[in-house]
């Protein structure tokens, strides 16, 4: 059963780097706006 | 999908008829390509940097500020710019006039090819434009000039430190979010395993690796529901030190058990616990609270999006006579101030030369403007419908208008007591009742039947669980969300989060008269005929005059004139066609009044009469002797020996009877179909006017109000509507004056139209946009229906309970069953409040079939402000 084990520390590890991941995109003000990112992707130069 | 241009009909549509303007869409001159040389400009500008798509790719909306750059003198910037530690500087300003996604693009586009600009991004939700740079500071000015160019309106903020604080807590929400989500998957998959393994038909799991997992649950778990709690614990604990209860109480109480009884199975090695329970609860309850934070700081942010771009620049007249513009903030007491023709007053103070009638209507609700001359107190808000005043500033003494009306204001809010709302009312019912039905499950399973106090406390707290209120949290704030959603995208910005239980509840509505039921602005009333009228319109489109204004928009769409000559305080001139007060278009000096009739034959005396009046081109500017100018302005507002006191314009061509043009109060285009709903409906209506008996009496009649009073000051408002709040009845005031503004704090609900005094819109905890008055009806519908759905929600979450509390009290609930109950109530919520989605139903007379164009924009709706092209339905 020690599979378990590793299984868990992986699975808590991949869902830890989701979470830092969300926190730095919070943090650089990613959330502040979400119009203007919908909008801005149909003007972006190619 | 296109993104190609999507043209409102008559902007594009028709350029063989009407001639447009390539940068601003505006009607230009038929042999132009431009509407006026800034335009050219602006094209050019946007041709040279290699931006040119921008004028294939953009959608240009009628609702907002059309893209016409205006030589206005600048902002001061200095007061507004942010040194940052790093060295930088930092910016905010407000841009009007961004008509959909392309024109940000073009923003940014622009400001990329400036050097020394780190960031310029605009935030579309916001319509804010930030700026970082690594020069001096005093750089700004040459990015913002940079985009003035282009025909954008920047205002620099002021209020940037509310939003900064809004902004602190919407992060803290979604932080706690993340981590509540990343909790509540992982110890949801962990319990899904030790379920499946205790099934007891596979029996793969032992009991040393169900304690393993439980321990990871609690490590997982304990951290999260520190963290992810904390907007909850201390709204409880808030609520708690001011001896009330709401609904985060039970909520606190039940997840702090949950996890501490978890914890306590989990060292004495039990075979249940409840951690995924206690997370999932947080997840859930926290994307309600990230939701209703979003919603509510959007309407938030575009109020004060609209009181900014409101805000009036004043020019201060120096020492040395120079002009300089300043944020009204800035104006000192005593400093001199020039204002314009048909500009705002921005500051409280004296006339100390000039005359001219003034619209103060914002003001004091006196519809007909009032003439004033050196000596006159103005105030800030007031309209300059003449010439060209001096206004010396006072310092906002006790005596004025303002500190009246804000004295009244706090009077009337520290009467109007708090209201309850709703869900704490449950709550402070619900929490003792679930509290004493764990304590009543204890006592009976220890006392009574006698198991062991570690089992009967296990009991005691599956019921405490299973009325955590989840559903019942989220009844309300679920509701709350969409409704408050709705009602933006109908332009109404919802500022209070009360406003929507407190509006429900109106059995009494209270109008103001002027700027409120009427348009804000005098509207044209009166004149000959449509030729006429599109001729004046002609060279009044060449005007920024409010009664310009007014002509142009009456006449719908109108070509501007070419080299047209505006004479300050006087009119406007063509050659010999003259549009202006009675004096500046000679009437009764060399015009002879002609009959109607004559008009068939104007030809016959073209030329002679137009030599007679020494009229020929040029000599119009050598007639702005003082002695007429002030003649013009007396004649502006009060003609005397007219047929009328109302403001007027005269329209003379060489060889035509001149024309007249009358302006008076309307009432808003749906105001009378709106308040026969209303009526309908079943609300008391009532009319409290601070203007004149005839004029209220004229407007009353004609929109079918019985209850009027006239001439009401402030503190009479204040007196009539606590008069109705003591008959019991409950009562929404709408208004938009200054005078209102101790009215709108005294009632229970108050709304203001956009266009209302700052202190009025500041006020009131609902704002509607636009020309028509049916948001307010729409609101009161939307506000019955939310409080309906809450009621449904409550009761579906009160059922839940009824049927789960006895298997709880029965020791029959499992964490499984637990998680699936809680869950399925809580979506049951969601989904009985996503019905909110549905549209309004007017039940109306099929006469009033106009009525259905309330929610769509209309050329003058200011709706779309706070909306972008995308999220249309």
């Amino acid at each position: 059963m020690t599979i378990i084990l590793y299984l868990l520390a992986i699975s808590l590890a991949m869902g830890g780097c989701g979470v830092l991941v969300f926190l730095w995109t919070l943090r650089s003000g990613q959330y502040d706006e979400m119009d203007g990112a919908a909008n801005r992707i149909r003007y972006d130069e190619d | 999908m296109s993104v190609t241009t999507l043209p409102l009909a008559g902007i594009a549509a028709a350029p063989a008829a009407y001639p447009v303007c390539a940068h601003c869409g505006q009607p230009a001159p038929a042999s132009r390509r431009f509407c006026c040389p800034g335009c050219e400009a602006a094209f050019g500008i946007v041709q040279d940097l290699g931006l040119g798509r921008y004028y294939r790719q953009r959608s240009l909306d009628a609702a907002i500020r059309p893209l016409r750059p205006e030589a206005t003198d600048r902002w001061d910037l200095a007061q507004s710019i942010v040194a940052l530690p790093d060295g930088t500087h930092e910016l905010t300003v407000a841009v009007d006039g961004l008509q959909c996604g392309a024109c940000v693009w073009l923003i940014e586009q622009v400001l990329a090819r400036e050097p020394g600009l780190r960031i310029g991004r605009v935030n579309m939700t916001t319509r804010r434009l930030r700026l970082v740079w690594t020069g001096p500071a005093a750089d700004a000015s040459r990015f913002v000039s940079r985009i003035e160019a282009l025909g954008y309106r920047l205002v620099p903020f002021t209020a940037a430190l509310l939003g900064a604080e809004q902004d602190r807590t919407g992060r803290m929400l979604l932080r706690a979010l993340a981590v509540a989500g990343f909790a509540a998957g992982n110890v949801m998959m962990i319990s899904i395993g030790i379920w499946a393994g205790q099934t007891g038909r596979i029996d793969t799991i032992g009991p040393a690796t169900v304690a393993l997992l439980h321990w990871i649950s609690a490590l997982i778990a304990m951290p999260a529901v520190a963290y992810a709690g904390r907007p909850f614990f201390a709204s409880a604990l808030a609520a708690l030190a001011q001896r009330r209860t709401n609904m985060d109480v039970p909520i606190s109480l039940g997840v702090l058990l949950v996890t501490g009884m978890s914890l306590w199975e989990t060292i004495a090695g039990g075979a249940h616990t409840y951690f995924d329970s206690a997370v999932t609860l947080l997840f859930f309850l926290l994307i309600g609270r990230v939701l209703d934070h979003r919603a509510r700081g959007k309407a938030r942010a575009t109020a004060e999006q609209l009181l900014t771009l409101r805000s009036i620049d004043v020019a201060v007249i120096a020492a040395d006579g120079t002009l300089h513009r300043r944020p009204q903030a800035q104006v000192a007491a005593e400093d001199r101030v020039l204002v314009a023709a048909g500009e705002r007053i921005g500051v409280d103070g004296v006339i100390e030369q000039g005359n001219a009638p003034l619209d103060a209507s914002l003001m004091t609700g006196e519809s007909m403007p009032v003439n004033a001359g050196p000596g006159t107190a103005v105030y800030a808000g007031t309209l300059n419908l003449g010439g060209a005043l001096t206004v010396r500033a006072t310092a906002t003494g006790d005596s004025t208008l303002l500190a009246e009306c804000v004295r009244l204001i706090d009077a009337a809010e520290a009467r109007r007591g708090r209201f309850v709302v709703l869900a704490d009312r449950v709550a402070s019912r619900y929490a003792p009742a679930v509290h004493l039905c764990a304590l009543l499950t204890f006592l009976g399973w220890y006392g009574a039947l006698g198991v062991p106090v570690t089992q009967a406390l296990l009991i005691a707290t599956s019921v405490l669980i299973i009325t955590c209120p989840c559903a019942l949290a989220l009844a309300v704030p679920a509701v709350q969300v969409i409704a408050t959603g709705r009602l933006f995208r109908d332009g109404m910005l919802l500022k209070s989060p009360t406003a929507l239980e407190r509006l429900a509840a109106v059995d009494t509505i209270v109008f103001d008269k002027t700027g409120t039921l009427t348009e804000p602005l005098l509207a044209l009333s009166d004149y000959p005929d449509t030729d006429t009228l599109n001729a004046a319109a002609a060279l009044a489109a060449c005007s920024r005059h409010p009664l310009a204004r007014s002509l142009v928009a009456a006449a719908g769409r109108v070509t501007p004139a070419d080299g047209v000559v505006e004479h300050p305080g006087q009119g406007l001139s063509l050659g010999d066609v003259r549009l202006g007060s009675r004096s500046f278009c000679r009437i009764g000096n060399g015009w002879v009044l002609r009959a109607p009739g004559t008009i068939d034959s104007p030809m016959q005396n073209a030329p002679g009469a137009g030599d007679s009046l020494a009229n020929a081109p040029g000599a119009g500017d050598g007639i702005q002797t003082a002695d007429d100018a002030a003649d013009a302005m007396q004649n502006a507002a009060d003609p005397g020996d007219t047929q009328t006191t109302r403001p007027e314009l005269w329209f003379a061509r060489p060889g035509q009877a001149p024309a007249r043009f009358g302006f008076n109060e309307v009432p808003r285009p749906d105001a009378g179909e709106t308040i026969a709903r209303l009526q309908a409906m079943g609300y008391a209506i009532r009319l409290l006017s601070g203007d004149r008996p005839s004029s209220v009496a004229r407007i009353a009649d004609a929109l079918k109000i019985t209850e009027r009073t006239a001439a009401c000051s402030p503190a009479g408002k204040v007196a009539a509507i606590e008069a109705l709040r003591q008959q019991g009845r409950s009562v929404l005031m709408v208004g938009d004056g200054l005078n209102d503004s101790p009215a709108l704090a005294a009632a229970n609900i108050s709304a203001s139209p956009a266009s209302a005094a700052d202190v009025s819109q500041t006020v009131a905890d609902l704002v509607f946009q636009g020309r028509h008055l049916a948001p307010v009806a729409t609101a009161l519908v939307l506000a019955k229906r939310s409080r309906r759905a809450m009621q449904q929600n409550l009761a579906l979450s009160i059922g839940y309970n009824i049927v789960m509390v006895p298997l709880a009290v029965a020791g029959w609930v499992t964490p499984w069953l637990a998680a699936a109950a809680m869950s399925s109530s809580s979506l049951l919520v969601m989904a009985n409040s996503l019905r909110l989605h549905r549209p309004v139903k007017h039940n109306r007379p099929s006469s009033l079939r106009s009525l259905g164009t309330v929610n769509q924009p209309g050329p003058y709706t200011q709706r779309s402000l706070g909306k972008t092209k995308g999220d249309g339905p």
